[in-house]
Protein backbone atom coordinates (compact mmCIF):
# COMPACT_ATOMS: atom_id res chain seq x y z
CA UNK A 1 0.00 0.00 0.00
CA UNK A 2 1.45 3.32 -1.02
CA UNK A 3 1.01 6.45 1.01
CA UNK A 4 -0.43 9.29 -0.97
CA UNK A 5 -0.34 12.80 0.38
CA UNK A 6 -3.94 13.99 0.68
CA UNK A 7 -4.96 17.26 -0.94
CA UNK A 8 -5.51 19.27 2.19
CA UNK A 9 -6.63 22.32 0.23
CA UNK A 10 -9.81 20.52 -0.78
CA UNK A 11 -10.80 20.23 2.88
CA UNK A 12 -10.34 23.96 3.51
CA UNK A 13 -13.83 24.53 5.04
CA UNK A 14 -13.36 21.78 7.61
CA UNK A 15 -9.80 22.80 8.44
CA UNK A 16 -10.92 26.41 8.86
CA UNK A 17 -13.80 25.38 11.12
CA UNK A 18 -11.54 23.12 13.16
CA UNK A 19 -8.99 25.89 13.70
CA UNK A 20 -11.66 28.43 14.57
CA UNK A 21 -13.22 26.10 17.16
CA UNK A 22 -9.91 26.25 19.03
CA UNK A 23 -9.61 30.03 18.52
CA UNK A 24 -13.13 30.68 19.82
CA UNK A 25 -12.47 28.44 22.81
CA UNK A 26 -9.32 30.35 23.76
CA UNK A 27 -10.73 33.79 22.94
CA UNK A 28 -13.78 33.18 25.11
CA UNK A 29 -11.53 32.13 27.96
CA UNK A 30 -9.76 35.50 27.96
CA UNK A 31 -12.88 37.55 27.35
CA UNK A 32 -14.04 38.24 30.90
CA UNK A 33 -16.95 40.62 31.38
CA UNK A 34 -17.38 41.17 27.67
CA UNK A 35 -20.62 39.13 27.75
CA UNK A 36 -19.35 36.81 25.06
CA UNK A 37 -19.24 39.51 22.41
CA UNK A 38 -15.90 38.33 21.03
CA UNK A 39 -17.01 34.70 20.84
CA UNK A 40 -20.22 35.81 19.13
CA UNK A 41 -18.48 37.94 16.52
CA UNK A 42 -15.79 35.34 15.90
CA UNK A 43 -18.44 32.63 15.45
CA UNK A 44 -20.37 34.71 12.94
CA UNK A 45 -17.16 35.51 11.08
CA UNK A 46 -16.22 31.83 11.04
CA UNK A 47 -19.59 30.74 9.66
CA UNK A 48 -19.64 33.41 6.96
CA UNK A 49 -16.09 32.57 5.88
CA UNK A 50 -17.14 28.90 5.79
CA UNK A 51 -19.91 29.78 3.34
CA UNK A 52 -17.37 31.55 1.15
CA UNK A 53 -14.78 28.77 1.49
CA UNK A 54 -17.36 26.11 0.60
CA UNK A 55 -17.96 27.78 -2.75
CA UNK A 56 -14.38 28.77 -3.45
CA UNK A 57 -13.05 25.26 -2.74
CA UNK A 58 -15.77 22.95 -4.00
CA UNK A 59 -17.79 24.85 -6.58
CA UNK A 60 -17.37 24.22 -10.30
CA UNK A 61 -15.44 21.57 -12.11
CA UNK A 62 -15.65 17.82 -11.78
CA UNK A 63 -15.83 15.95 -8.48
CA UNK A 64 -12.44 15.44 -6.88
CA UNK A 65 -11.77 12.64 -4.40
CA UNK A 66 -8.92 12.71 -1.94
CA UNK A 67 -7.84 11.39 1.49
CA UNK A 68 -7.59 7.86 0.05
CA UNK A 69 -11.05 8.06 -1.46
CA UNK A 70 -12.74 9.10 1.75
CA UNK A 71 -13.42 12.75 0.99
CA UNK A 72 -15.22 14.14 -2.02
CA UNK A 73 -15.26 17.72 -3.23
CA UNK A 74 -18.11 18.50 -5.61
CA UNK A 75 -20.87 21.03 -6.24
CA UNK A 76 -23.27 19.21 -3.92
CA UNK A 77 -20.79 19.49 -1.05
CA UNK A 78 -20.47 23.22 -1.72
CA UNK A 79 -24.23 23.85 -1.57
CA UNK A 80 -24.78 21.64 1.49
CA UNK A 81 -21.91 23.22 3.43
CA UNK A 82 -22.84 26.77 2.51
CA UNK A 83 -26.48 26.13 3.43
CA UNK A 84 -25.72 24.58 6.82
CA UNK A 85 -23.18 27.25 7.78
CA UNK A 86 -25.47 30.03 6.55
CA UNK A 87 -28.47 28.70 8.49
CA UNK A 88 -26.31 28.32 11.59
CA UNK A 89 -25.24 31.96 11.20
CA UNK A 90 -28.87 33.13 11.00
CA UNK A 91 -29.91 31.19 14.11
CA UNK A 92 -26.85 32.36 16.06
CA UNK A 93 -27.91 35.89 15.19
CA UNK A 94 -31.10 35.44 17.23
CA UNK A 95 -29.59 33.62 20.14
CA UNK A 96 -27.26 36.02 21.93
CA UNK A 97 -29.75 38.25 23.73
CA UNK A 98 -32.08 35.34 24.45
CA UNK A 99 -29.27 33.48 26.19
CA UNK A 100 -28.08 36.57 28.05
CA UNK A 101 -31.53 37.26 29.46
CA UNK A 102 -31.70 33.72 30.80
CA UNK A 103 -28.13 33.78 32.10
CA UNK A 104 -27.19 30.98 29.74
CA UNK A 105 -24.67 33.01 27.80
CA UNK A 106 -21.54 30.93 27.90
CA UNK A 107 -18.94 30.52 25.21
CA UNK A 108 -19.70 26.82 25.01
CA UNK A 109 -22.90 27.58 23.14
CA UNK A 110 -21.01 29.03 20.18
CA UNK A 111 -18.43 26.31 20.44
CA UNK A 112 -21.01 23.55 20.26
CA UNK A 113 -22.74 25.19 17.31
CA UNK A 114 -19.41 25.46 15.50
CA UNK A 115 -18.56 21.82 16.19
CA UNK A 116 -22.01 20.78 15.00
CA UNK A 117 -21.43 22.78 11.81
CA UNK A 118 -18.08 21.05 11.40
CA UNK A 119 -19.86 17.72 11.70
CA UNK A 120 -22.38 18.76 9.05
CA UNK A 121 -19.56 19.83 6.72
CA UNK A 122 -17.79 16.52 7.17
CA UNK A 123 -21.00 14.67 6.31
CA UNK A 124 -21.54 16.81 3.22
CA UNK A 125 -18.16 15.75 1.83
CA UNK A 126 -18.15 12.16 3.03
CA UNK A 127 -17.24 9.50 0.52
CA UNK A 128 -16.85 6.64 2.97
CA UNK A 129 -19.11 5.10 5.60
CA UNK A 130 -16.54 5.90 8.28
CA UNK A 131 -16.38 9.61 7.45
CA UNK A 132 -20.16 9.77 7.20
CA UNK A 133 -20.50 8.23 10.65
CA UNK A 134 -17.87 10.44 12.26
CA UNK A 135 -19.49 13.58 10.86
CA UNK A 136 -22.90 12.44 12.05
CA UNK A 137 -21.67 11.75 15.57
CA UNK A 138 -19.86 15.08 15.74
CA UNK A 139 -23.18 16.72 14.91
CA UNK A 140 -25.31 14.53 17.18
CA UNK A 141 -23.12 14.73 20.28
CA UNK A 142 -23.03 18.53 20.04
CA UNK A 143 -26.79 18.64 19.65
CA UNK A 144 -27.40 16.44 22.72
CA UNK A 145 -25.30 18.83 24.78
CA UNK A 146 -27.04 21.87 23.28
CA UNK A 147 -30.53 20.57 24.11
CA UNK A 148 -29.44 20.13 27.74
CA UNK A 149 -27.92 23.62 27.72
CA UNK A 150 -30.27 25.01 30.34
CA UNK A 151 -29.23 22.83 33.24
CA UNK A 152 -31.85 24.22 35.60
CA UNK A 153 -34.78 23.40 33.34
CA UNK A 154 -36.87 20.34 34.10
CA UNK A 155 -38.34 20.06 30.62
CA UNK A 156 -34.92 20.79 29.10
CA UNK A 157 -33.24 17.84 30.80
CA UNK A 158 -36.17 15.57 30.00
CA UNK A 159 -36.02 16.59 26.35
CA UNK A 160 -32.26 16.04 26.31
CA UNK A 161 -32.65 12.54 27.75
CA UNK A 162 -35.27 11.60 25.18
CA UNK A 163 -33.22 13.07 22.37
CA UNK A 164 -30.09 11.31 23.56
CA UNK A 165 -31.64 7.86 23.84
CA UNK A 166 -33.49 8.02 20.53
CA UNK A 167 -30.53 9.66 18.78
CA UNK A 168 -28.14 7.00 20.05
CA UNK A 169 -30.64 4.32 19.04
CA UNK A 170 -30.87 5.75 15.54
CA UNK A 171 -27.07 5.94 15.26
CA UNK A 172 -26.98 2.29 16.31
CA UNK A 173 -29.51 1.33 13.64
CA UNK A 174 -27.62 3.28 11.01
CA UNK A 175 -24.37 1.63 12.04
CA UNK A 176 -25.94 -1.82 11.99
CA UNK A 177 -27.08 -1.10 8.46
CA UNK A 178 -23.64 0.19 7.56
CA UNK A 179 -22.03 -3.00 8.84
CA UNK A 180 -24.30 -5.07 6.59
CA UNK A 181 -23.54 -2.82 3.64
CA UNK A 182 -19.83 -3.17 4.37
CA UNK A 183 -20.21 -6.92 4.55
CA UNK A 184 -21.99 -7.14 1.23
CA UNK A 185 -19.80 -4.67 -0.67
CA UNK A 186 -16.50 -5.54 0.99
CA UNK A 187 -15.50 -1.90 1.24
CA UNK A 188 -16.30 1.22 3.21
CA UNK A 189 -15.89 3.57 0.25
CA UNK A 190 -19.15 4.77 -1.25
CA UNK A 191 -17.70 4.45 -4.73
CA UNK A 192 -17.01 0.74 -4.22
CA UNK A 193 -20.42 0.27 -2.63
CA UNK A 194 -22.01 1.87 -5.66
CA UNK A 195 -20.10 -0.51 -7.94
CA UNK A 196 -21.05 -3.53 -5.83
CA UNK A 197 -24.70 -2.49 -5.83
CA UNK A 198 -24.62 -2.09 -9.61
CA UNK A 199 -23.01 -5.52 -10.00
CA UNK A 200 -25.76 -7.01 -7.85
CA UNK A 201 -23.48 -8.82 -5.40
CA UNK A 202 -25.07 -10.10 -2.18
CA UNK A 203 -28.29 -8.31 -3.03
CA UNK A 204 -30.22 -9.62 -0.03
CA UNK A 205 -27.62 -8.65 2.57
CA UNK A 206 -27.24 -5.23 1.01
CA UNK A 207 -31.01 -4.66 0.98
CA UNK A 208 -31.08 -5.70 4.63
CA UNK A 209 -28.39 -3.18 5.49
CA UNK A 210 -30.09 -0.52 3.40
CA UNK A 211 -33.31 -0.98 5.39
CA UNK A 212 -31.57 -0.39 8.70
CA UNK A 213 -29.66 2.56 7.27
CA UNK A 214 -32.89 4.10 5.98
CA UNK A 215 -34.51 3.72 9.40
CA UNK A 216 -31.52 5.45 10.98
CA UNK A 217 -31.71 8.28 8.47
CA UNK A 218 -35.47 8.61 9.01
CA UNK A 219 -34.85 8.94 12.76
CA UNK A 220 -32.35 11.72 12.14
CA UNK A 221 -34.80 13.48 9.84
CA UNK A 222 -37.73 12.94 12.18
CA UNK A 223 -39.91 11.29 9.55
CA UNK A 224 -42.97 9.43 10.86
CA UNK A 225 -43.14 6.81 12.36
CA UNK A 226 -39.74 7.80 13.78
CA UNK A 227 -40.78 11.31 14.76
CA UNK A 228 -41.58 10.80 18.48
CA UNK A 229 -38.64 12.86 19.67
CA UNK A 230 -39.33 15.93 17.54
CA UNK A 231 -42.19 17.62 19.44
CA UNK A 232 -40.73 16.95 22.89
CA UNK A 233 -37.25 18.09 21.97
CA UNK A 234 -38.52 21.19 20.18
CA UNK A 235 -40.63 22.13 23.16
CA UNK A 236 -38.12 21.31 25.87
CA UNK A 237 -34.94 22.76 24.41
CA UNK A 238 -34.14 26.47 24.89
CA UNK A 239 -35.71 28.29 21.92
CA UNK A 240 -32.32 29.47 20.67
CA UNK A 241 -31.24 25.84 20.46
CA UNK A 242 -34.53 24.78 18.86
CA UNK A 243 -33.99 27.37 16.14
CA UNK A 244 -30.62 25.83 15.33
CA UNK A 245 -31.86 22.26 15.72
CA UNK A 246 -34.82 22.88 13.43
CA UNK A 247 -32.92 24.39 10.52
CA UNK A 248 -29.34 23.38 9.70
CA UNK A 249 -29.40 19.70 10.81
CA UNK A 250 -32.24 19.04 8.34
CA UNK A 251 -29.84 19.97 5.55
CA UNK A 252 -27.28 17.64 7.14
CA UNK A 253 -29.80 14.79 7.32
CA UNK A 254 -30.45 15.35 3.64
CA UNK A 255 -26.69 15.16 3.05
CA UNK A 256 -26.68 11.81 4.85
CA UNK A 257 -29.51 10.51 2.67
CA UNK A 258 -28.00 11.78 -0.56
CA UNK A 259 -24.52 10.44 0.12
CA UNK A 260 -25.53 7.06 1.53
CA UNK A 261 -28.78 6.09 -0.16
CA UNK A 262 -28.95 8.17 -3.31
CA UNK A 263 -25.30 7.89 -4.29
CA UNK A 264 -23.96 4.77 -2.60
CA UNK A 265 -27.09 2.65 -2.91
CA UNK A 266 -28.66 4.37 -5.90
CA UNK A 267 -29.07 1.01 -7.61
CA UNK A 268 -31.30 -0.19 -4.81
CA UNK A 269 -33.71 2.61 -5.59
CA UNK A 270 -36.50 0.15 -6.42
CA UNK A 271 -36.26 -1.24 -2.93
CA UNK A 272 -35.97 1.96 -0.92
CA UNK A 273 -38.54 3.79 -2.99
CA UNK A 274 -41.50 2.01 -1.42
CA UNK A 275 -40.12 2.58 2.08
CA UNK A 276 -39.58 6.26 1.31
CA UNK A 277 -43.17 6.49 0.09
CA UNK A 278 -44.41 5.05 3.39
CA UNK A 279 -42.23 7.49 5.34
CA UNK A 280 -43.40 10.43 3.24
CA UNK A 281 -47.11 9.69 3.42
CA UNK A 282 -46.90 8.82 7.11
CA UNK A 283 -45.06 12.04 7.89
CA UNK A 284 -47.52 14.15 5.92
CA UNK A 285 -50.49 12.57 7.66
CA UNK A 286 -49.17 12.46 11.22
CA UNK A 287 -47.40 15.83 11.06
CA UNK A 288 -50.38 17.73 9.70
CA UNK A 289 -53.08 16.05 11.78
CA UNK A 290 -51.25 16.30 15.12
CA UNK A 291 -50.24 19.90 14.47
CA UNK A 292 -53.92 20.82 14.25
CA UNK A 293 -54.55 20.22 17.96
CA UNK A 294 -51.44 21.88 19.42
CA UNK A 295 -51.65 24.98 21.57
CA UNK A 296 -47.91 25.29 22.17
CA UNK A 297 -46.38 26.95 19.13
CA UNK A 298 -42.98 25.27 19.51
CA UNK A 299 -44.72 21.90 19.58
CA UNK A 300 -46.88 22.87 16.64
CA UNK A 301 -43.80 23.84 14.68
CA UNK A 302 -42.33 20.48 15.65
CA UNK A 303 -45.24 18.60 14.08
CA UNK A 304 -45.12 20.99 11.14
CA UNK A 305 -41.47 19.96 10.72
CA UNK A 306 -42.60 16.34 10.46
CA UNK A 307 -45.03 17.26 7.70
CA UNK A 308 -42.35 19.27 5.86
CA UNK A 309 -39.99 16.30 6.12
CA UNK A 310 -42.74 14.27 4.47
CA UNK A 311 -42.79 16.72 1.60
CA UNK A 312 -39.00 16.61 1.38
CA UNK A 313 -39.12 12.81 1.16
CA UNK A 314 -41.56 13.12 -1.73
CA UNK A 315 -38.76 14.81 -3.65
CA UNK A 316 -36.41 11.95 -2.89
CA UNK A 317 -38.88 9.26 -3.94
CA UNK A 318 -38.54 9.91 -7.65
CA UNK A 319 -34.88 8.96 -7.44
CA UNK A 320 -34.07 11.40 -10.25
CA UNK A 321 -31.61 14.26 -10.12
CA UNK A 322 -34.53 16.65 -10.58
CA UNK A 323 -36.16 15.16 -7.50
CA UNK A 324 -32.97 15.42 -5.45
CA UNK A 325 -32.55 19.04 -6.53
CA UNK A 326 -36.14 19.70 -5.45
CA UNK A 327 -35.48 18.08 -2.07
CA UNK A 328 -32.32 20.15 -1.62
CA UNK A 329 -34.21 23.34 -2.46
CA UNK A 330 -36.93 22.27 -0.03
CA UNK A 331 -34.46 21.61 2.78
CA UNK A 332 -32.75 24.98 2.34
CA UNK A 333 -35.97 26.97 2.08
CA UNK A 334 -37.50 25.11 5.01
CA UNK A 335 -34.37 25.84 7.03
CA UNK A 336 -34.81 29.56 6.33
CA UNK A 337 -38.50 29.45 7.32
CA UNK A 338 -37.89 27.43 10.49
CA UNK A 339 -35.06 29.72 11.57
CA UNK A 340 -37.41 32.69 11.10
CA UNK A 341 -40.33 31.12 12.94
CA UNK A 342 -38.26 30.18 15.98
CA UNK A 343 -36.48 33.52 15.75
CA UNK A 344 -39.87 35.18 16.08
CA UNK A 345 -40.59 33.20 19.25
CA UNK A 346 -37.20 34.31 20.60
CA UNK A 347 -37.98 37.96 19.82
CA UNK A 348 -41.38 37.88 21.48
CA UNK A 349 -39.99 36.26 24.62
CA UNK A 350 -38.44 38.35 27.34
CA UNK A 351 -36.83 37.83 30.71
CA UNK A 352 -38.93 35.37 32.69
CA UNK A 353 -41.45 34.86 29.91
CA UNK A 354 -41.46 32.45 26.99
CA UNK A 355 -43.83 33.26 24.14
CA UNK A 356 -44.48 29.56 23.67
CA UNK A 357 -48.23 29.46 23.27
CA UNK A 358 -50.16 30.39 20.17
CA UNK A 359 -52.19 32.70 22.43
CA UNK A 360 -49.03 34.68 23.12
CA UNK A 361 -49.14 35.80 19.50
CA UNK A 362 -52.47 37.56 20.05
CA UNK A 363 -52.61 41.17 18.96
CA UNK A 364 -49.08 41.14 17.60
CA UNK A 365 -50.18 43.41 14.79
CA UNK A 366 -51.20 46.10 17.29
CA UNK A 367 -47.94 45.81 19.14
CA UNK A 368 -45.66 45.92 16.12
CA UNK A 369 -46.90 45.71 12.56
CA UNK A 370 -43.43 44.87 11.20
CA UNK A 371 -43.19 41.72 13.32
CA UNK A 372 -46.70 40.77 12.28
CA UNK A 373 -45.74 41.19 8.62
CA UNK A 374 -42.71 38.90 9.01
CA UNK A 375 -44.90 36.34 10.77
CA UNK A 376 -47.37 36.60 7.89
CA UNK A 377 -44.61 35.93 5.37
CA UNK A 378 -43.25 32.98 7.33
CA UNK A 379 -46.63 31.33 7.80
CA UNK A 380 -47.60 31.94 4.17
CA UNK A 381 -44.30 30.41 3.13
CA UNK A 382 -44.83 27.33 5.29
CA UNK A 383 -48.31 26.97 3.83
CA UNK A 384 -46.90 27.30 0.32
CA UNK A 385 -48.65 30.44 -0.90
CA UNK A 386 -47.22 31.99 -4.09
CA UNK A 387 -44.90 34.94 -3.60
CA UNK A 388 -42.97 33.17 -0.86
CA UNK A 389 -40.16 30.66 -1.12
CA UNK A 390 -42.31 27.83 0.30
CA UNK A 391 -44.43 27.87 -2.84
CA UNK A 392 -41.53 27.09 -5.16
CA UNK A 393 -40.22 24.45 -2.79
CA UNK A 394 -43.54 22.60 -2.91
CA UNK A 395 -43.96 23.24 -6.61
CA UNK A 396 -40.57 21.72 -7.50
CA UNK A 397 -41.26 18.62 -5.43
CA UNK A 398 -44.69 18.15 -7.02
CA UNK A 399 -43.21 18.63 -10.48
CA UNK A 400 -40.61 15.92 -9.87
CA UNK A 401 -43.37 13.58 -8.67
CA UNK A 402 -45.53 14.17 -11.73
CA UNK A 403 -42.53 13.63 -14.01
CA UNK A 404 -41.89 10.32 -12.26
CA UNK A 405 -45.50 9.32 -12.95
CA UNK A 406 -46.58 9.36 -9.29
CA UNK A 407 -49.56 11.66 -9.76
CA UNK A 408 -51.55 10.10 -6.91
CA UNK A 409 -48.80 11.04 -4.46
CA UNK A 410 -48.78 14.61 -5.75
CA UNK A 411 -52.55 14.84 -5.24
CA UNK A 412 -52.24 13.41 -1.72
CA UNK A 413 -49.48 15.90 -0.92
CA UNK A 414 -51.62 18.82 -2.03
CA UNK A 415 -54.55 17.60 0.09
CA UNK A 416 -52.33 17.45 3.17
CA UNK A 417 -50.87 20.87 2.36
CA UNK A 418 -54.40 22.27 2.40
CA UNK A 419 -55.06 20.64 5.79
CA UNK A 420 -51.78 22.15 6.99
CA UNK A 421 -52.92 25.61 5.94
CA UNK A 422 -55.43 25.54 8.80
CA UNK A 423 -52.94 25.64 11.64
CA UNK A 424 -50.64 28.15 9.98
CA UNK A 425 -53.57 30.46 9.34
CA UNK A 426 -54.73 29.99 12.95
CA UNK A 427 -51.48 31.60 14.06
CA UNK A 428 -52.14 34.48 11.67
CA UNK A 429 -55.67 34.84 13.05
CA UNK A 430 -54.15 35.28 16.50
CA UNK A 431 -51.66 37.79 15.13
CA UNK A 432 -54.11 39.95 13.20
CA UNK A 433 -57.64 39.47 14.53
CA UNK A 434 -57.34 38.62 18.23
CA UNK A 435 -56.91 41.25 20.90
CA UNK A 436 -54.43 41.08 23.73
CA UNK A 437 -55.95 42.61 26.88
CA UNK A 438 -52.65 43.54 28.47
CA UNK A 439 -50.14 43.94 25.67
CA UNK A 440 -46.57 43.73 26.87
CA UNK A 441 -43.95 45.96 25.25
CA UNK A 442 -41.54 44.31 22.83
CA UNK A 443 -38.11 44.35 24.35
CA UNK A 444 -36.17 42.76 21.55
CA UNK A 445 -32.87 44.56 20.91
CA UNK A 446 -31.74 45.88 17.56
CA UNK A 447 -29.48 42.99 16.48
CA UNK A 448 -32.11 40.23 16.37
CA UNK A 449 -34.62 42.70 14.88
CA UNK A 450 -32.31 43.25 11.93
CA UNK A 451 -31.83 39.49 11.54
CA UNK A 452 -35.56 38.76 11.58
CA UNK A 453 -36.21 41.53 9.05
CA UNK A 454 -33.50 40.06 6.82
CA UNK A 455 -34.91 36.57 7.35
CA UNK A 456 -38.43 37.65 6.40
CA UNK A 457 -37.00 39.59 3.47
CA UNK A 458 -35.16 36.48 2.32
CA UNK A 459 -38.38 34.45 2.35
CA UNK A 460 -40.06 37.10 0.21
CA UNK A 461 -37.07 37.72 -2.06
CA UNK A 462 -36.49 34.03 -2.79
CA UNK A 463 -40.23 33.71 -3.34
CA UNK A 464 -40.22 36.44 -5.96
CA UNK A 465 -36.86 35.60 -7.57
CA UNK A 466 -36.20 31.93 -6.87
CA UNK A 467 -34.18 31.31 -10.04
CA UNK A 468 -30.73 31.78 -8.52
CA UNK A 469 -31.30 29.29 -5.69
CA UNK A 470 -33.07 26.84 -8.00
CA UNK A 471 -30.16 26.97 -10.45
CA UNK A 472 -27.75 26.46 -7.56
CA UNK A 473 -29.61 23.37 -6.38
CA UNK A 474 -29.85 21.98 -9.90
CA UNK A 475 -26.16 22.61 -10.57
CA UNK A 476 -25.37 20.64 -7.42
CA UNK A 477 -26.65 17.57 -9.27
CA UNK A 478 -25.13 18.49 -12.61
CA UNK A 479 -28.39 19.66 -14.18
CA UNK B 1 -14.56 -23.52 12.62
CA UNK B 2 -17.44 -21.17 13.08
CA UNK B 3 -19.13 -19.88 9.96
CA UNK B 4 -19.78 -16.22 9.24
CA UNK B 5 -23.48 -16.74 9.81
CA UNK B 6 -22.86 -17.83 13.41
CA UNK B 7 -21.25 -14.51 14.18
CA UNK B 8 -24.03 -12.62 12.40
CA UNK B 9 -26.70 -14.46 14.37
CA UNK B 10 -24.94 -13.70 17.64
CA UNK B 11 -24.66 -10.04 16.77
CA UNK B 12 -28.30 -9.93 15.67
CA UNK B 13 -29.24 -11.41 19.06
CA UNK B 14 -27.18 -8.81 20.90
CA UNK B 15 -28.75 -6.09 18.76
CA UNK B 16 -32.25 -7.36 19.53
CA UNK B 17 -31.55 -7.55 23.25
CA UNK B 18 -30.34 -3.96 23.17
CA UNK B 19 -33.39 -2.90 21.21
CA UNK B 20 -35.75 -4.70 23.59
CA UNK B 21 -33.94 -3.12 26.52
CA UNK B 22 -34.74 0.33 25.21
CA UNK B 23 -38.37 -0.28 24.39
CA UNK B 24 -39.41 -2.59 27.24
CA UNK B 25 -37.54 -0.85 30.04
CA UNK B 26 -39.86 1.37 32.10
CA UNK B 27 -37.74 1.71 35.20
CA UNK B 28 -34.17 2.88 35.19
CA UNK B 29 -32.61 5.28 32.71
CA UNK B 30 -29.18 3.73 33.24
CA UNK B 31 -30.50 0.57 31.58
CA UNK B 32 -31.15 2.71 28.49
CA UNK B 33 -27.47 3.67 28.35
CA UNK B 34 -26.47 0.04 28.77
CA UNK B 35 -28.82 -0.98 25.96
CA UNK B 36 -27.31 1.63 23.66
CA UNK B 37 -23.86 0.25 24.44
CA UNK B 38 -25.09 -3.26 23.68
CA UNK B 39 -26.37 -2.15 20.28
CA UNK B 40 -23.03 -0.57 19.45
CA UNK B 41 -21.19 -3.72 20.56
CA UNK B 42 -23.42 -5.82 18.32
CA UNK B 43 -22.41 -3.56 15.44
CA UNK B 44 -18.75 -3.97 16.37
CA UNK B 45 -19.18 -7.73 16.34
CA UNK B 46 -20.65 -7.51 12.85
CA UNK B 47 -17.83 -5.36 11.56
CA UNK B 48 -15.12 -7.60 12.96
CA UNK B 49 -16.77 -10.74 11.62
CA UNK B 50 -17.14 -9.28 8.14
CA UNK B 51 -13.65 -7.81 8.26
CA UNK B 52 -12.13 -11.13 9.23
CA UNK B 53 -14.03 -13.16 6.64
CA UNK B 54 -13.48 -10.63 3.86
CA UNK B 55 -9.79 -10.32 4.70
CA UNK B 56 -10.19 -6.56 4.68
CA UNK B 57 -8.74 -4.52 7.54
CA UNK B 58 -10.99 -1.46 7.18
CA UNK B 59 -13.83 -2.97 9.16
CA UNK B 60 -11.61 -3.40 12.20
CA UNK B 61 -10.40 0.17 11.92
CA UNK B 62 -14.04 1.27 11.90
CA UNK B 63 -14.53 -0.64 15.16
CA UNK B 64 -11.88 1.48 16.88
CA UNK B 65 -13.72 4.60 15.82
CA UNK B 66 -17.03 3.20 17.06
CA UNK B 67 -15.49 2.32 20.43
CA UNK B 68 -14.15 5.85 20.82
CA UNK B 69 -17.41 7.47 19.82
CA UNK B 70 -19.34 5.13 22.11
CA UNK B 71 -17.20 6.28 25.02
CA UNK B 72 -17.89 9.93 24.20
CA UNK B 73 -21.56 9.13 23.78
CA UNK B 74 -21.84 7.49 27.20
CA UNK B 75 -20.03 10.45 28.75
CA UNK B 76 -22.64 12.82 27.35
CA UNK B 77 -25.46 10.42 28.24
CA UNK B 78 -24.30 10.16 31.84
CA UNK B 79 -23.90 13.94 32.03
CA UNK B 80 -27.49 14.38 30.88
CA UNK B 81 -28.54 11.76 33.40
CA UNK B 82 -26.87 13.73 36.21
CA UNK B 83 -28.66 16.92 35.12
CA UNK B 84 -31.93 15.00 34.98
CA UNK B 85 -31.44 13.60 38.46
CA UNK B 86 -30.58 17.00 39.93
CA UNK B 87 -33.73 18.54 38.46
CA UNK B 88 -36.13 15.75 39.37
CA UNK B 89 -34.56 13.59 42.02
CA UNK B 90 -35.40 10.50 39.99
CA UNK B 91 -34.13 8.69 36.93
CA UNK B 92 -37.27 6.66 36.47
CA UNK B 93 -38.11 6.42 32.77
CA UNK B 94 -41.83 6.43 33.56
CA UNK B 95 -41.47 9.93 35.05
CA UNK B 96 -40.31 11.42 31.77
CA UNK B 97 -43.81 12.49 30.80
CA UNK B 98 -44.19 16.20 31.54
CA UNK B 99 -44.54 17.03 27.85
CA UNK B 100 -47.60 15.68 26.09
CA UNK B 101 -49.71 16.31 23.04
Amino acid sequence: MTFEMPQFALAAPEIWLGIMVCVVLIADLFDRGGEGRIAFLLTQLTLLVTVWLAFSTHWGGAAQITFNGMYVSDNLAAVLKAASAGLAAITIGYSRDYLRQRELLRGEFYLLVLIATLGMSVMASASSLLVLYMGLELLSLSLYALVAFNRESRVGSEAAMKYFVLGALSSGMLLYGMSMIYGSAGSLLLGDIMAAAAAGENRLLMAFGMTFALVGVAFKFGAAPFHMWIPDVYQGAPTAVTAFLGSAPKVAALALFLRLLAEGLGDLHDQWQIMAIILAVGSLAIGNLFALVQTNIKRMLGYSTVSHIGFLFLGLIAGSNEGYAAALFYAISYGIMAAGAFGMIILLSRRGFEAEMIDDMRGLNDRHSGFALVMLLLMFSMTGIPGTVGFYAKWMVLQSLVEAGLVWLAVLAVIFAVIGAFYYLRVLKAVYFDRDEAPAPLEAPLGPRVVIAANGGLVLLLGLFPDALIELCRAAFGL
Amino acid sequence: MLALSDYLVLSALLFSIGMAGIFLNRKNAIVLLMSVELILLAVNFNFIAFSSFLGDIHGQVFVFFILTVAAAESAIGLAILVVLFRNRGSINVGDLDTMKG
